[in-house]
């Protein structure tokens, strides 16, 4: 009996669930991944022991009525294991589980996307899945943070408690184009990705004209978006000049935040401006 | 085909219980319970659950034959590598070993929000025999609960999260 106490001593010693006999056999019904553990054997004589398991297989001679002990890490894979003790006399089987251990040693992170327009509500979107450090999930819930900064704006920050070892988030753009950082953080580990805000489209756009030569000089103010981001240099502004029946159009793209083009002058023709769906003001050339 | 039938008619029926031939586990499919913004498309559901259910055969043909390489149809990833690695030692030990899933209960429970992972859980029934060196060792039935997830590759969803978790900690069914 002596070996027996000495496994269920053990087992309560590491805070384990209690052993499950059947027959010659008792093993630990639940162990953490990592864990040192033992199983009894008894009855004499030489037999086989195998833990089997998709995620894992140990082989091991034993002998009958001594305790067989696992050092720490020998079954490192959460799963379902099955036991089967063999020996000429006898064939028994039992079960052990492996849990993922407590604490969080790796976070699998992917945010997305890795370029957006600034000011967008939920336009950008994270999910984490939390691993042991035998990449075991993590199947308890932890509480995951999720933070969207970068040097201009507040940061953002979502606390989430993992469901079945995911977590998932949705965050704002913030108003100011740059990149920021977005960290997912569980205990003392952390992933970050570096998401690339963009301006928007343009908010508003103006144009001012002046006479050059016989051509009119037509100019926008610096383009900007809603949230005062200049527009990136190579958008394109229309120019589209209308004079009696005909109609001339203009793509230009933005240089150093503003566009500029020479059109022919024509008295009474009229002027206007747009970049995508956005309409800037119209002009009518009197001159 | 078979199997794919069978799954359009188990999620018509939401939830039906769908019986396949002798050789075929039982499989029956939970509503989602999802959690996330992403909706999740019946085709993209029905096509997860069969790759998942096609990945228990990749494991047993894989655990049968000792032949770790036939993983890659339905692993990847750190599934792939540890399923790999059990192979492996099998081979080194001499012994082989037979998985065959009698019965699935699969709940698909999130779906993330850039589309690049599906989990789902599956209260799974099957039988494990051990051979060494082609004495048969043993057979036991096994019930546990899976947890899965699965990321899309060229052609299909691969496992690349498998790992069986006590009755205790399995998702209640609601």
């Amino acid at each position: 009996m002596k070996p027996r106490l000495a496994v269920l001593l053990m087992g309560l010693l590491l805070g384990l669930s209690a052993d499950a006999q059947s027959g010659n056999l008792t093993v630990p019904a639940s162990i953490e991944a990592g864990a040192p553990f033992s199983i009894q054997c008894a009855g004499s004589g030489k037999a086989t022991l195998y833990i089997a398991g998709p995620g894992q297989f140990m082989k091991r001679d034993v002998r009958l009525g001594e305790v067989a002990s696992f050092p720490a890490g020998s079954l490192g894979n959460a799963g379902r294991y099955t036991v089967f003790l063999s020996s000429p006399s006898l064939n028994e089987t039992g079960s052990l589980a492996v849990l993922p251990a407590d604490k969080p040693a790796d976070l699998t992170f992917i945010a997305k996307p890795s370029r957006l327009p600034v000011a967008l509500q939920g336009g950008i979107t994270g999910a984490a899945y939390v691993f042991d450090s035998y990449g075991n999930l993590i199947t308890k819930p932890q509480s995951v943070s999720f933070e969207l900064s970068n040097p201009v704006s507040t940061t953002q920050t979502h606390v989430v408690e993992t469901r079945n070892g995911a977590a998932w988030t949705q965050m704002d753009s913030s108003p100011h184009e740059g990149k920021v950082q977005f960290v997912a953080r569980v205990g003392d580990v952390s992933s970050t990705r570096i998401v690339n805000l963009v301006p928007g489209d343009p908010c508003s756009l103006r144009m001012n004209a002046k006479s050059a030569g016989g051509k009119i000089q037509l100019q926008t103010d610096p383009v900007r978006d809603c949230s005062g981001n200049a527009v990136p240099d190579g958008t394109i502004v229309t120019f589209t000049e209308s004079y009696n029946d005909t109609r001339s159009t203009v793509d230009v793209p933005l240089k150093r935040g503003v566009a500029s083009i020479e059109m022919p002058a024509h008295r009474g023709a009229t002027i206007s401006v747009a970049s995508g769906v956005v309409l800037g003001n119209q002009i009518r050339w009197e001159q | 085909m078979n199997l794919l039938k069978s799954l359009t008619l188990a999620s018509a029926l939401g939830g039906a219980v769908a019986a396949f031939a002798a050789d075929q586990p039982v499989v029956r499919i939970e509503p989602p319970t999802l959690q996330g913004p992403r909706e999740l498309q019946p085709q993209t559901a029905k096509a997860v659950i069969q790759d998942y259910l096609e990945s228990w055969k990749v494991l047993g043909g894989a655990f049968s034959q000792n032949q770790p390489d036939l993983l890659g149809h339905g692993f990847i990833g750190a599934a792939q590598d540890k399923l790999a690695a059990t192979i492996k030692q099998q081979q080194l030990d001499g012994v082989h070993s037979l998985y065959r899933d009698k019965s699935h209960d699969v709940r698909i429970l999130f779906y993330s929000p850039d589309g690049l992972s599906i989990e789902l859980t599956d209260a799974v029934q099957y039988d494990v025999q051990l051979f060494d060196h082609d004495k048969a060792i043993g057979t036991e039935q096994v019930h546990a609960t899976y947890i899965v997830v699965l990321t899309p590759t060229e052609v299909r969803w691969r496992v690349r999260i498998f790992q069986a978790q006590p009755e205790s900690m399995a998702v209640p069914r609601i």
